[in-house]
């Protein structure tokens, strides 16, 4: 079986999931139905409100199979493909279905002229091969642990309706082979993100934290759309393949020097990745988006979602090689973003928010292996990234099961023997992120400390920022370890009665997981290890046809020579600083636990601003929520009202006024001039009409006094 | 047939019209199954229209012509192209759905109310399928009075200030329009010698520019008065508020349509001088920029649910006349696919606040809240129209306005990045209406027991939520049945347009390094 024919299946098979979830869920899974959630001081519906717990089990486990189900059937798939694709030659497979967006043609900004239009077609190589097995695979762990978290929650079925489209979308986004179709990807994983953040839609926050995250995505997307518009004018086309083939031909010259074009494409497709990957200065909405179940923040706020920019960037490699001053900015942002990020969360009790933190600073250190052309390591990164966060969410996950639904690290601590697997699979999650050799997270990290360090493109100021980083990374990691698990238990007795591991349909995921993160790194490692064969720096040779682009580039920049001896040197600074990390949190929170709050006290605002996250959401909140957007709304919506309809109502005002005035001038003057003209005629007339009483004998009268008259007259004479 | 397939359409609710008129008002459910069946008779009728289309022909089609009134040279002169089949459609399906939402809402008048509706989808039609300027001013009158009795009889508390606005309003404009079409028919004789206001012919006319420019500042007073364009915008929220659900359905989807629809067929082809003359594109392009931006901010701070909507039409239809002012193809399909886009998913935001409507009485957005919980398929289906609307890929949305924003940025790309800011506060207005209708709790105890979408309400969304769908995953039809028609407007309007060759040396190296398809039948290469 061809199975390369067939990756359009593979975003196929969790659609039918969510399709079918969606539109006959409810009938299967009744009891969402009776939950309503009412505020304080209303009156609760007498009818339908019992809580039917226990009800629709067999359907629960229906859908327990069903939907995980799909998103196995398309690992398996993408196994099977990436497995044929190993054996092509040039390693690239594309289907095109049929083309999607038909548009008409258009003049190219340079002259020429090309047609509009974005297919409905796959694009199979190692980049999207990487990445489709990270979706469907840490998926089908995250749906399976979702399985046993969800089990007591409300709405089950719409929670794997949403968490199949999910998958559906962000298998869309890494498969498209063009920039429009990947934008479809794009906003569908905005908008399950969306519902999934809001899933406790009965609470205000999750739904502000929703809505936040829509939004500043969009504001990203807005200047996603403007590069893919800026490409189309300038390259005619959004198709990988042909972007690529046009930005290597030798028609575009890199921008050393000043800002063109491609500057401003390869930015504004940056600004996209700010959003969706919560880089400075969009990364507001991740932290908050944490009011989502667990394992959605596992699955798309740590090890998919929020990668997709540096996938985008990745695959948009050989426009970024050409803009040496954008991938300096990709750098930079990296950096500040991963430092800010951790300075935050140095200090944050939630557990989620530290990894949260944790994930928009991991995610800064992608950016600045990308910025600084070592997109592999990027994507390295990106991969062991997905074990260890996806893991060390899931153990919070489990630890919040345990604790009965506390999130504040203020009130755990001692669970180390009492849920000895979320524990032990932690330990293994935290070693790897602080960056310890052997474990996952060193061999990526070390590579993008030393690429910003060495790489021509590189500047010393980033890797400090980097290294200090890394030793904040590994203090908050243990400070979580030492709060959550270590010490004597801060929770009330009811609490610590409770306290219980999590089914295994939890603690194998997290298993798994643990073991990827050991194993994940060792198929990168350094060539500075090279007691190693070859073998081992697999990741590296199945990445090079995608970069080639860029390599050369990097060549034609000129590679900078560094001995090993410095590489050894900056290995060994990077794994002390990790363990003095890891040090510093365990005196500060096991041997002296009096003294944070010391420090605290000494250290005033600072502390504070910390806390408050640098007070950039209300900054950005009355800037531009509440400055901009409404006030602007507010502003506007009283100017409507009083001059633009105060202008046609005005207009209908002088109608009428006019129209009095007529009515007075028709009155008064034409009527009454009219009327003046009859008056003085008929008191001209008075005279006369006096006379004229029509009345014979009054003529007789007048006639017989005529004729009297007369006859007197001559008589007289 | 086919000869006399548009006169048929037109009619068809015309002769329904007439046998409702015998029918006995006393009979309601007797009125409301003929009205229904007229109307759905009047969309099946339409359905060959789009059979027998010839997309590869980019005139009109399904031509009749004979003569009306000849001592003034008035022909009845019918046909339609691509752009008005769609229109069409779009006519014919909505008059479906406006009059089965209405069988329980409306109980008083009922005869009336339906004949109204009957006579307002032939002259609806009548506007999208004249060829004869003197045809199409009859029938653009003819609209505005049922819609006139439908705000001020079946209305709201406001119904008379908002029916006699809409009507005084939009009649202003119809007369200024109306000097436009007579000057054009007095050139004509002066220049040709004959009377008549057929448009192949007044598209002969060889006028001076500043006599263009006249005309076109009269259409665009009648035109954009019915888009609306800003500022001539303050009809339509009352006229939308106070109208009864069926009547903002009809208003937003397919009357405000024929204002773009007149740009497109009148002021363009016309008067091409005076609308490529930069400083009338640059008023009428930033008209609709401010439009986009003006209506999403007023949006965002609507306290009535439908007021919100209206003015969301506002920033909608800025895009369609942005596009149609960026002369482009592009620009232009993409305005008349996002014409059809608004009609479905703005029609279906009315129709989501007449459900709430009819069970509270109230539009007042704080009167609701935690929706969700009490109907959750009406939240889905709300949920569904509102993204919809956002331009979400795979709907309808952002299939135009993606394309127009193609198309504004080729015009200029200062204008793509103001106009990409409505799609951002597009997200933010709805986002914000939905959470504070349909998330958090129930705040307020007379929501506790209101009921779900029953099948009748549910089953007058499903033809929109279909289109919606249709457009989003396969718009390349509409692309198809636009491509000639837009074609041929925008080489009216820009001689030698579509000369420019294609880059040949790029598309030919690219071709050259696809990977080929490995036999199977699933890969397909695109023709370009």
């Amino acid at each position: 079986m061809n199975f390369l024919e067939l990756i359009w299946l593979i975003p196929l098979f969790p659609l039918f999931g969510a399709a079918t979830m969606l539109l006959v869920g409810r009938k299967l899974d009744p009891q969402a139905a009776s939950e309503v959630a009412v505020a304080p001081g209303v009156e609760p519906a007498a009818a339908g409100s019992g809580h039917e717990h226990g009800h629709g089990g067999g359907a629960k486990f229906l859908i327990s199979l069903f939907c995980p189900g799909m998103v196995l059937l398309s690992f398996l798939l993408s196994a099977a493909a990436v497995f044929q694709l190993s054996s092509l030659p040039e390693k690239t497979h594309q289907v095109i279905q049929f083309t999607w967006l038909a548009g008409q043609p258009f003049h190219m900004a340079g002259g020429g002229m090309a047609t509009f239009a974005a297919d409905w077609g796959f694009l199979l190589d190692p980049l999207s091969s990487v990445m489709i097995l990270v979706v469907t695979g840490i998926g089908f762990l995250i749906h399976v642990y979702s399985i046993g978290y969800m089990a007591h929650d409300g709405g089950y079925y719409r929670f794997f309706g949403y968490l199949n489209l999910f998958v559906f979308f962000m298998l869309m986004l890494v498969l498209a082979n063009n920039y429009a179709l990947l934008f479809v990807g794009w906003e569908g994983v905005g908008l399950c993100s969306y519902l999934l953040i809001g899933f406790y839609f009965h609470k205000k926050s999750a739904g502000d934290a929703g809505k936040k995250a829509f939004i500043v995505n969009r504001i990203g997307d807005a200047g996603f759309l403007m590069g893919m518009l800026l490409m189309l004018a300038t390259v005619g086309s959004v198709r990988f393949v042909d972007v690529n083939q046009a930005l290597t031909s030798g028609r575009f010259h890199p921008e050393i020097a000043g800002f063109g074009v491609l500057s401003a494409m390869a930015l504004l497709l940056f600004i996209g990745a700010t959003g969706k990957s919560a880089q400075v200065p969009l990364y507001v909405w991740l932290p908050d988006a944490m009011e989502g179940p667990t394992p959605v923040s596992a699955l798309i706020h740590a090890a998919t979602m929020v990668t997709a920019g540096v996938y985008m960037v990745a695959r948009s490699n050989a426009l970024f090689a050409l803009t040496p001053e954008t991938s300096l900015i990709v750098a930079v942002v990296g950096a500040f973003t991963a430092i800010l990020a951790a300075s935050i969360a140095l200090v944050q009790n939630d557990i989620k928010r530290v990894l949260a933190y944790s994930t928009v600073s991991q995610l800064g250190f992608m950016f600045m292996a990308a910025g600084v052309g070592a997109y592999w390591v990027a994507i390295f990164h990106l991969f062991t990234h997905a074990f260890f966060k996806a893991l060390l969410f899931l153990g919070s996950g489990s630890v919040i099961h345990a604790m009965s639904g506390e999130q504040d690290m203020r009130g755990m601590g001692g669970l180390k023997d009492k849920i000895p697997v979320t524990f032990r699979t932690m330990f293994i999650g935290s070693v790897a992120i602080a960056g310890i050799p052997g474990l996952a997270g060193f061999f990526s990290k070390d590579e993008i400390l030393w690429q910003v360090f060495s790489s021509p493109l590189g500047s010393k100021s980033v890797y400090v920022v980097g290294i200090v980083t890394a030793a904040m990374t590994a203090f908050y990691m243990w400070r979580l370890m030492f709060m959550t698990f270590y010490g004597a238990s801060r929770a009330d007795a009811r609490t610590q009665a409770h306290v219980h591991e999590s089914p295994k349909t939890m603690t194998v995921p997290l298993m798994t997981l643990a073991a990827g993160s050991v194993l994940a790194g060792w198929i990168g490692v350094p060539k500075l290890w090279s007691v190693f064969p070859e073998g081992f720096r697999t990741f590296e040779h199945w990445l090079e046809p995608v970069f080639e682009a860029s390599a050369a580039r990097a060549v034609a920049h000129g590679v900078a020579h560094h001995d090993t001896s410095i590489e050894w040197l900056l290995m060994g600074l990077s794994v002390a600083i990790a363990v003095a990390g890891i040090l510093t949190a365990r005196h500060l929170y096991l041997i002296r636990p009096g003294l944070p709050d010391a420090i605290r006290k000494a250290s005033g605002p600072l502390y504070d601003t910390l806390l408050n996250k640098w007070y950039v959401d209300e900054l950005y909140d009355f800037l531009f929520v509440n400055g901009l957007s409404k006030g602007g709304g507010a502003l506007l919506s009283r100017f409507d009202a009083s001059v633009v309809d105060g202008g046609v109502n005005g207009a209908g005002w002088m109608t009428r006024f006019t129209s009095r005035v007529s009515i007075w001038w028709d009155t008064w003057i034409i009527d009454g001039g009219i009327r003046l003209a009859s008056f003085l005629v008929k008191c001209s007339s008075y005279p006369v009409r006096i006379f004229q009483t029509g009345y014979v004998q009054s003529y007789a009268l007048v006639f017989v006094a005529g004729v009297a008259g007369f006859l007197l007259y001559f008589g007289m004479r | 047939m086919n000869e006399h397939l548009l006169s048929i359409v037109l009619f068809t609710p015309l002769a329904g019209l007439l046998v409702l008129l015998f029918l006995p008002a006393s009979n309601k459910n007797l009125i409301r199954l003929w009205a229904n069946f007229s109307a759905i008779a009047g969309f099946l009728v339409s359905l060959p229209l789009v059979f027998r289309f010839d997309k590869s022909n980019g005139g009109f089609q399904y031509l009749e012509r004979f003569d009306w009134i000849p001592t003034l040279g008035v022909k009845y002169a019918v046909g339609i192209d691509g752009i008005s089949l769609l229109l069409v459609m779009l006519t014919t399906l909505t008059g479906v759905i406006a009059i089965f939402s209405s069988w329980k809402s409306i109980d008083e008048h009922v005869k009336e109310y339906y004949a109204m509706f009957l006579l307002q989808q032939t002259g609806m039609i009548g506007v999208f399928i004249s060829l004869d300027f003197f045809l199409f001013y009859v029938f653009w009158e003819v609209v505005l009075v049922p819609m006139y009795f439908i705000i001020g009889v079946w209305g709201g508390p406001r119904k008379l200030y908002a029916a006699i606005k809409f009507f005084l309003y939009t009649l202003t404009g119809s007369v200024l329009m109306l000097l436009g079409i007579l000057t054009l028919y007095f050139q004509h004789f002066t220049q040709r010698g004959f009377y008549t206001f057929e448009i192949s012919e007044l598209m002969k006319l060889n006028m001076p520019l500043h006599i263009e420019q006249w005309v076109f500042w009269a259409f665009f007073i009648g035109f954009a008065i019915k888009v609306p364009m800003f500022p001539f915008h303050t009809w339509l929220p009352d006229a939308h508020v106070e109208a009864p659900t069926a009547g903002s359905v009809i208003l937003a989807s397919v009357l405000l349509k024929m204002g773009t629809y007149g740009f497109i067929r009148f002021s363009l082809p016309l008067v091409p001088k005076a609308s490529i003359e930069p400083w009338i594109v640059q008023v009428l392009a930033g008209l609709s920029i401010i439009g986009i931006i003006y209506g999403a901010l007023v949006s965002l701070m609507q306290k009535d649910w439908k007021k919100l909507v209206a003015y969301s039409s506002v920033s909608h239809l800025g895009f369609c006349t942005l596009g149609i002012f960026s002369l482009n193809p592009n620009g232009i399909a993409g305005s008349v696919i996002q014409q059809i886009n608004h009609g479905i998913s703005t029609g279906m935001l009315f129709l989501i606040v007449g459900v709430v409507y009819e069970r509270r009485h109230t539009r007042e957005i704080k009167e609701y809240g935690g929706l969700a919980h009490v109907m959750p398929l009406y939240s889905i289906v709300f949920a569904f129209a509102m993204l919809s609307s956002a331009g979400m890929p795979l709907l309808n949305g952002f299939i135009g306005e993606f394309t127009i924003l193609q198309g504004a940025f080729e015009a200029n790309r200062a204008w793509a990045a103001f106009a990409v800011t409505g799609v951002v506060l597009g997200a933010a207005y709805l986002l914000w209406l939905y959470q504070r209708t349909m998330l958090g709790q129930v705040t307020n105890a007379k929501n506790l027991r209101l009921p779900d979408l029953s099948l009748r309400e549910f089953l007058v969304f499903v033809p929109f939520i279909a289109w919606a769908i249709w457009i989003g995953v396969y718009p390349k039809p509409y692309f198809d049945v636009l491509e000639k028609p837009v074609a041929q407007l925008v080489e009216r309007v820009r001689p030698g347009y579509f000369d420019r060759k294609p880059l040949a040396d790029a598309r030919g190296s690219v071709t050259a390094t696809e990977p080929r398809p490995s036999g199977s039948g699933h890969s397909t290469e695109v023709a370009r």
